[in-house]
């Protein structure tokens, strides 16, 4: 597991491996919760529509990106940090 | 000309692009679905930026398909260059050595000198192995007059519980050159004027170094997707992004002024060259009735001491069948950086990094915006966005000399976001 590895890569920062430890604990057991959540393949007609996807309109995802990236010191979290631009 | 026209033509431009005949490789008509986007965003007194972008998917069936992006951005205008305003005015030397650009009394420093074109173009795959794992490999290029970047992404995702739960990984690695005109300036290194000295080119020469550098980019991104019941879909994830080599800005100055605040010299801004930045991120998005709710929160942090919370908040309220309107509200705060310093006072010991760049500032962010869409005929739709976004810094220099008290020395920044939007 990359999140292993990276904890073990980042041992000495306690407080890495500490937020690394606790995102670990909150991914297992919200999969170990999971279980017991969802619905049925035909229960699927609201979850299935263009505008219910997570990112429903990704070009204007990508534009936002740019644009927050190229004018706050954040960016990632939906999607990769990435880079790409000189950007003033 | 009919957007079935318009889809034929750029169906055919599409496969020229790709080498392959698109009688033979496409299939049935209708296959390849565009969505365009022209993006205008401008601030008050400063840039300009004009985007269109499309995008062209292909499905492939089962699951497999193929999305190809395109972005053309052209920006003007002036950017604040670090140094602080001043009761005089100040004349700065432009990146390149060749001439200067003044500020007037009292006036944010704003360099004029960019103007830029910058061509993006993306490409991404999307293959399932089986039922339950999916893959997707991506390749993305970027050039622009003193700047180009390459990246390439793969991501790994995992169904479980009757696909209600999805674990997702990707890995992108970036590489990114910079060789801006006139060379990289020495960080740290005193600003040269020209004032007619003879030996002006030597001396600008002297703070130079190399004519290029670089940087790479780890990016790891770990998710989960939960469906949690008919109306409602979350996820939470978290990414690490590792970034090392030249990340300084390196148009980017900082005041060196004496006890009345009146600057004596400009020094260039250093950065650290390593950054390790982290995030946490939840998304909600959940059907009331028609109307839809999307609701996000990101913390962020990195190992230059800056930390940021973003809440993210849209709703899509359904006029009838055929049209919405989405009203947005973004809201970010951030924490400085470390060696963020809004100026220098003389005499006080040069710090191993600084910069006066705004963006790495207390900052407070607010997007406040509207959209409307309209379905038309054969899944085609058109949008229209329209958004106000204002940035403002607070102070954190505990000692304030002179004329500084008496200028503005964290203006905000005010844009407007326009964006117009047609699928077919």
């Amino acid at each position: 597991m990359y999140v292993c590895r990276f904890a073990a890569k980042y041992k000495d920062d306690e407080s890495m491996s500490v937020k690394l430890f606790l995102v670990t604990v909150v991914v297992v057991l919200s999969l170990a919760g999971c279980a017991n959540l969802g619905v049925e393949p035909w229960q699927r007609s609201v979850l299935a529509k263009p505008e219910m996807q997570l990112i429903s309109d990704p070009l204007s995802a990508g534009l936002d990106d740019h644009i927050y990236f190229s004018k706050e010191a954040s960016s990632g979290g939906r999607g990769f940090a990435g880079g790409g631009c000189g950007c003033n | 000309m009919k957007p079935k026209k318009i889809r034929h033509a750029l169906t055919a431009a599409t496969c020229g692009l790709l080498g392959v005949n698109s009688s033979d490789s496409l299939g049935e008509e209708g296959d390849w679905s565009f969505d365009s986007a022209v993006l205008y965003y401008s601030e008050v007194d400063r840039v300009t930026a004009v985007e269109p972008v499309i995008s062209a998917t292909r499905d492939f069936g089962e699951e497999r398909a193929l999305n190809l992006k395109f972005v053309f951005d052209t920006l003007s205008g002036a950017s604040a260059n670090g140094a602080t305003p001043s009761d005089q005015p100040q004349t700065f030397t432009r990146p390149s050595g060749k001439g200067a650009y003044t500020a007037a009394a009292e006036e944010t420093p704003l360099d004029d000198t960019f103007r830029d074109n910058r061509f993006a173009l993306s490409s991404q795959w999307e293959q399932p192995i089986n039922r339950d794992y999916k893959t997707a490999f991506g390749i993305n290029f970027s050039t622009e007059y003193d700047y180009s970047s390459l990246s390439a992404n793969a991501n790994l995702s995992r169904d479980f519980n009757k696909r209600n739960t999805t674990l997702n990984t990707g890995l992108s690695l970036a590489y990114d050159t910079v060789n801006p005109e006139g060379n990289i300036p020495i960080g740290l290194s005193s600003m040269i004027i020209d004032n007619g000295q003879a030996n002006y080119r030597s001396e600008f020469n002297a703070t130079r170094e190399d004519s290029e550098e670089n940087k790479d980019i780890l990016d790891l991104i770990f998710g989960l997707t939960q469906v949690i019941d008919r109306k409602t879909i979350m996820q939470v994830s978290y990414s690490f992004s590792d970034v090392s080599g030249y990340l300084t800005d390196p148009f980017k100055i900082v005041s060196v002024v004496g006890d009345d605040g009146r600057p004596l010299e400009y020094r260039y801004e250093q950065r650290p060259d390593a950054r390790q930045k982290q995030s946490l991120y939840w998304q909600v998005k959940r059907q009331f009735e028609t109307d839809i709710l999307d609701l996000s929160y990101r913390y962020f942090w990195d190992d230059w001491g800056i930390t940021s919370h973003t809440i993210d908040l849209r709703y899509r309220w359904i006029l009838d069948g055929r049209h919405y309107l989405e009203p947005h509200i973004r809201y970010y705060d951030q924490s400085e950086a470390d060696f963020y310093r809004r100026f220098l006072i003389q005499g006080e010991s040069l710090p191993d990094h600084v910069s006066a760049d705004y963006r790495l500032g207390n900052m407070q962010a607010l997007t406040v915006g509207m959209r409307y869409g309209m379905a038309l005929r054969n899944e085609q739709e058109l949008s229209l966005r329209l958004e106000y976004y204002l940035q403002s810094n607070d102070n954190t220099e505990s000692v304030i000399p002179g004329i500084l008290n008496d200028v503005e020395l964290y203006p905000d920044v005010e844009a407007i976001i326009v964006q117009l939007g047609f699928k077919f």
